[in-house]
C-alpha cells in the first residue's frame, strides 16, 4: 500500500497520475486500462482540488493499494474539506443532442461507468471517495 | 504534455491532436479553438496521436461541437479504442460524427 499526501491543486494532478500510473505499469497493467483508472483518478482529484477547501486550499490524501496477483487496484481519496457525497449528484442525461447537453457532471459519470465500485463515506471529519478496479476481467 | 497541429485550407481547419487532453492541457486547445473558429465551416479533429482523454478535455470538443452546429460540420476521426471507451460511456458516440 502506498500513502501519498499532497496538497489538493490541479497543478497537482499531473504529479498524482504519474506516481500511480507507474504502480500500475509495475503490476503488468496495460495502456488501455491505465488510461480507464488514470481519467477517474483525475476526475475525483480534479474535484477535491476545485470544490472540497472552498476557495482556499487544502490537502489530499491517496491511499493506492494494487494487488498484483487479482490484478486490481483499490484507490482511497480523502479530503478535510466540507462533506460532499459526489455520487449523489444527479448524472448527466446522456441522451440528450451537443446543444442540450452541459458540461457539468461528466467526470463523476465517467468514473461510475468505468470503474467496478465507487463508494463514498463521512468519518472523522473526513470524505472517502473509495474506487475498486479490476483489469484482468 | 500536448501538442497541437492545426491545418487550415479556406474554411476547413484540421486539428491533430498528440498526447494528452487532460485539466492541464484542455485550456491550449481550447484557446487554440476560440482563435481559428471563426468562419470555418468544416473542422475536423484527428486524434490518432491522442493518448489520453478526461472530461476537461471533453468539454472543449463538446462546446466546438456546439459552434459547428451553428455553421458546418464536425468530425472526430482516427480514435483510438480507448478514447472510443471514454465517448460511449459518457454518451458523446452520439454525439460526435465519429469517422
Amino acid at each position: 500500500m502506498k500513502k501519498i499526501e499532497l496538497q489538493a491543486t490541479l497543478e497537482n494532478t499531473t504529479e498524482l497520475l504519474s506516481i500511480i500510473e507507474k504502480e500500475l505499469e509495475e503490476a503488468g497493467c496495460s495502456m488501455k486500462e491505465q488510461m480507464k483508472i488514470s481519467v477517474a483518478v483525475e476526475e475525483i482529484f480534479v474535484n477535491i482540488a476545485n470544490y472540497a477547501y472552498g476557495d482556499s486550499v487544502g490537502n489530499a490524501e491517496i491511499d493506492i493499494d494494487v494487488d498484483n496477483d487479482k490484478k486490481s487496484i483499490v484507490i482511497l481519496f480523502k479530503d478535510c474539506g466540507t462533506p460532499y457525497n459526489p455520487l449523489e449528484h444527479e448524472d448527466p442525461d446522456t441522451t440528450l443532442s451537443a446543444d442540450e447537453r452541459e458540461i457539468g457532471g461528466l467526470g463523476i459519470l465517467i468514473v461510475k461507468k468505468s470503474m467496478d465500485e465507487v463508494s463514498y463515506q463521512y468519518k472523522d471529519g473526513k470524505n472517502i471517495l473509495t474506487i475498486s478496479y479490476t483489469w484482468s476481467k | 504534455m500536448l501538442n497541437i497541429n492545426k491545418v487550415k485550407e479556406g474554411s476547413k481547419l484540421t486539428i491533430a491532436i498528440e498526447g494528452r487532453l487532460d485539466t492541464t492541457t484542455a485550456p491550449q486547445l481550447e484557446n487554440v479553438i476560440n482563435e481559428e473558429i471563426e468562419g470555418v465551416t468544416d473542422l475536423t479533429f484527428d486524434l490518432k496521436a491522442l493518448d489520453y482523454i478526461s472530461s476537461a478535455g471533453l468539454r472543449v470538443l463538446l462546446s466546438s461541437q456546439k459552434i459547428m452546429n451553428k455553421q458546418g460540420n464536425m468530425v472526430v476521426k482516427n480514435s483510438s479504442e480507448e478514447v472510443l471507451e471514454i465517448f460511449e460511456v459518457t454518451g458523446f458516440s452520439d454525439i460526435f460524427t465519429i469517422e
